[in-house]
């Protein structure tokens, strides 16, 4: 496979806390991988660092052939292939669903009004929720929220979907709807980076995993090795802890 | 008897009279006094005063208490030349309300452009913006609106010839625009941060992000506040009377100097002015709970 996003030395500091220490590493075109680590272990952060929210210190990310940490790159272009999920769903709120899911890309990839909403009705149904289109996001459950914030992403037509901790926020019944929808994404070979807590999700869908700790990766390896295997001391400590 | 009961500690930012909200008993029981107490008294005053009923009272002082002070007054009253100045003022307001109202509305539209500005400035991440959105707030926030006021009007206004509303509406805004602009910075910092990365990961830049996503919300946060600037702007458009501008103040003050008595006037013009506010802090009240009530 060809690397999709290249991560190389990546780091990060917030004043003296050390966030990402020297940090390398790659997604494949169609791979799915699974960052697990405790919280602080800086999982988020180097998420958030390969579409720019969050700006590294030092180190360089490239997705294909774009230079994302250079600051003389068009981030904005560059963001519109990047999909991301956030922990927090973040939809807007003063727009219904359909409107959710229209605003990128009449907006940005100025995309005439019949043709977004065609394409979101088709998203809709995708992921489910084809009968909430006029819907506010209030009167949504959080699974069907985070169901629309996929969508919204894709409606960009991605390469790459980010997803930060996307069930972190869920009650546990509607966990699997989510999950659902990022394991047919999986297997129609988008690439996915999946920062979660969900080690069935890992299981399933991952092609590799990587173990991060104190702003380090400490292991990658396939969800078996990783699982059943695991090579470091703290790596197994972190596994006994959560499973 | 109502209980009286103590307020919530709550420590509202505001100019204008309290908010009767739906759960202050207190203030919205204290809210009711005022306003029909100056209702009862914008009534009361001119009936008092009519010809037969200060006749009959003042007949009934005459018989308990003689004086030829009281006289000369019967005499006066019962010579048809008596005017009931309490009605004749009611008469004139009209005039002064349309100049504070216009003067008013057009100054909180302006203060909104200002205060939209000078919000956008505050979070704005050019720093000559920034600077110059900041100090604007500092500097006019550090001035008293009076002296402002002075300033366009006698000092700037000599330079410019500038006619008097004009000179009134741009001093009255260019204040609030200061005090709108803190409440546009914080109701766009109050819309979780979340929001911009979303828009931002989407691909939309800050400006269409700020504009498409921010903005709306931020105008459900702030209508309140604004609402608020709006009645304290009314009050304070009192002191555009100072200019060659004939507001409510204004009427009230040439009245009492042409009828050598300045109390039924400025009576009549504070209760006018209380019973404005009053009335629109209900409406403020109202807005908050129906924006409560669909929180999206």
């Amino acid at each position: 496979m060809p690397d999709r996003v290249r991560i190389e030395g990546a780091s990060k500091s917030f004043g003296e806390l050390q966030a990402l220490k020297n940090v390398s590493m790659s997604v494949g075109a169609g791979e799915t991988v699974v960052v697990i680590g405790p919280s602080g272990s800086g999982k988020s952060t180097l998420l958030r660092a390969v579409n720019r929210l969050e700006v590294l210190t030092s180190g360089d990310i490239w997705i294909d052939e774009d230079h994302v940490t250079n600051h003389t790159s068009d981030i904005r272009r560059i963001r519109e292939e990047v999909g991301m999920v956030f922990q927090n769903f973040n939809l807007f709120p003063h727009l219904t669903v359909l409107q959710n899911l229209m605003l990128a890309p009449t907006c940005v990839k100025k995309r005439s009004k019949a043709d977004a909403e065609k394409q979101a009705v088709g998203l809709l149904a995708r992921v489910g929720l084809s009968e909430k289109k006029d819907a506010w996001p209030e009167q949504l459950s959080g699974g069907q929220k985070q169901r629309v914030a996929i969508a919204r992403a894709l409606a960009m037509e991605p390469k790459v979907m980010l997803f930060d901790e996307p069930t972190s926020a869920l009650d546990p019944e509607m966990v699997k709807e989510v999950l659902d929808v990022m394991l047919d994404l999986a297997r129609e070979g988008m690439t996915l980076m999946v920062v979660t807590h969900e080690m069935g999700f890992a299981k399933a869908a991952a092609h590799r995993v990587i173990f991060m700790d104190q702003g380090e990766i400490i292991e990658i390896g396939s969800p078996a090795d990783l699982f059943e295997r695991p090579q470091n001391e703290r790596t197994k400590k972190f596994l006994a802890h959560i499973l | 008897m109502a209980e009286v009961r103590p307020l919530p500690v709550r420590i509202q930012v505001t100019d204008g009279a309290l908010i009767p909200g739906k759960g202050d008993k207190t203030v919205r029981a204290s809210w009711k006094i005022a306003l029909f107490g100056a209702l009862g008294l914008l009534v009361f005053l001119p009936l008092y005063n009519m010809a037969p009923v200060q006749e009959f009272v003042l007949s009934l002082w005459a018989g308990l208490f003689p004086s030829p002070e009281l006289t000369a007054r019967l005499d006066l009253l019962r010579s048809g030349k008596y005017q009931n100045i309490w009605v004749d003022i009611l008469l004139y307001l009209p005039d002064g309300l349309a100049v504070t109202f216009s003067v008013t509305l057009s100054s909180i539209l302006l203060a909104t452009v200002f205060g939209l500005a000078a919000g956008l400035g505050q979070i704005s991440r050019v720093v000559l913006l920034n600077r110059i959105a900041t100090v604007y707030v500092e500097v006019i926030r550090g001035i008293p609106l009076l002296v402002q006021i002075f300033y366009i009007y006698f000092a700037l206004g000599n330079l410019f010839h500038l006619d008097g509303f004009f000179a009134a509406v741009l001093s009255m805004a260019f204040c609030y625009g200061a005090y709108m602009g803190e409440i546009f910075r914080a109701g766009i910092q109050a819309v979780p941060v979340g929001q911009m990365e979303a828009a931002l990961a989407l691909g939309l830049s800050r400006s269409q992000a700020i504009r498409r996503i921010i903005l709306p919300q931020t105008v459900k946060i702030i209508l309140p506040a604004i609402g608020n600037e709006f009645i304290a702007l009314l009050k304070d458009s009192s002191m555009v009377s100072v200019m060659a501008l004939v507001d409510l103040l204004r009427l009230a003050k040439n009245y009492g100097s042409n009828h050598g008595d300045y109390f039924p006037p400025l009576t009549v013009v504070a209760l006018v002015y209380l019973v404005m506010t009053l009335i629109l802090s209900w409406l403020v009240a109202l807005m908050e709970e129906r924006l409560n009530q669909n929180a999206r």
